[in-house]
């Protein structure tokens, strides 16, 4: 029973870790393509820690829960890092096009230009 | 009680990190979590200049209760969209006005945003009162506006004092 469990975790899991690279590689842009590891890829390594979870509880005495910790760290780690990518990408200029203006009076932080282009380019 | 106990949340979270690194309930590894709990904020409380204050540290919990549950929804709506047609995505910039003021309350919702639905946070404005969000496919953006502010923000200007 356990092992069922733990190898549909181990599946799932590894499906949506699949997924996330899928839209790593298939996605046109830069910022489309931060929305596969920041989240496909959480739920992806989520499921085998819970597989891990279940599978090291069931076989040695004691509840295994040091995965927890694995999981609040990816949590707090990986919007950061795509933040830091996004925001390097606008401050390259190469993200320019469809940021909308900024309101009046707001300074922006990373010199972002007004784009005039309504839609992100599709390659 | 004050200046032994600067920030009793935090210790609280430091011993349970101990406990999950180590994986052990044993009385020994609780005393000497406990101990560098209480020890390392008297440290490290002068690193917190301006420390944010929580005011209702159940619904944070309650918060993080329906965070979990947005990052499978997530995880499911964004790999629907990858697997999809992507010429049929709209992908845009929005602009999120922010009525939260402390930093770490700015920071919270931003990795909110990133890992919720369809949208990454990319940029926060000099003044923090906006901060720029990609997302993956926008309908309509006053929508998605209003649903970032009213099930985020909300909560969290609620929880942190603001």
């Amino acid at each position: 029973m356990v092992e069922l469990l733990v190898s549909f975790f181990l599946v799932a899991g590894g499906a949506f870790a699949l997924i996330g690279s899928i839209g790593l590689a298939r996605l046109p842009d830069l910022f489309m393509r931060l929305h596969g590891p920041t989240k496909a890829t959480t739920l992806g390594v989520g499921g085998i820690l819970v597989a891990s979870m279940l599978h090291f509880s069931a076989i040695e005495a004691g509840v295994s829960l040091h995965e927890v910790l694995v999981a609040v760290f990816l949590m707090i780690t990986a919007p950061v890092s795509a933040h830091l990518v996004a925001r390097t990408m606008i401050h390259l200029g190469g993200g320019d096009k469809g940021i909308p203006d900024a309101p009046p009076g707001a300074k922006s932080r990373t010199g972002m230009k007004n784009g005039n282009e309504p839609e992100l380019e599709k390659t | 009680m004050k200046c032994w106990l600067p920030q009793p949340l935090f210790s609280l979270c430091l011993w349970m990190v101990w406990l999950l690194l180590g994986n052990t309930l044993a009385p020994g590894q609780m005393l000497l979590g406990a101990v560098l709990a209480l020890a390392l904020p008297l440290f490290s409380v002068r690193f917190w200049p301006d420390r944010p204050r929580l005011r209702r540290p159940l619904q944070l919990l309650r918060y993080f209760a329906v965070l979990l549950w947005d990052i499978v929804v997530a995880n499911l709506v964004v790999a629907r969209l990858i697997l999809g047609p992507t010429r049929k995505l709209r992908p845009a910039f929005i602009r999120l006005p922010l009525d939260l003021c402390h930093e770490f309350a700015i920071v919270v919702l931003a990795n909110t945003i990133s890992l919720t639905p369809g949208t990454v946070s990319a940029d926060l404005s000099l003044d923090r009162r906006t901060l720029l969000i990609h997302a993956l496919d926008v309908e309509d953006e006053a929508q998605a506006i209003a649903r970032i502010k009213d099930r985020y923000e909300r909560p969290l200007k609620e929880i942190f004092e603001c």
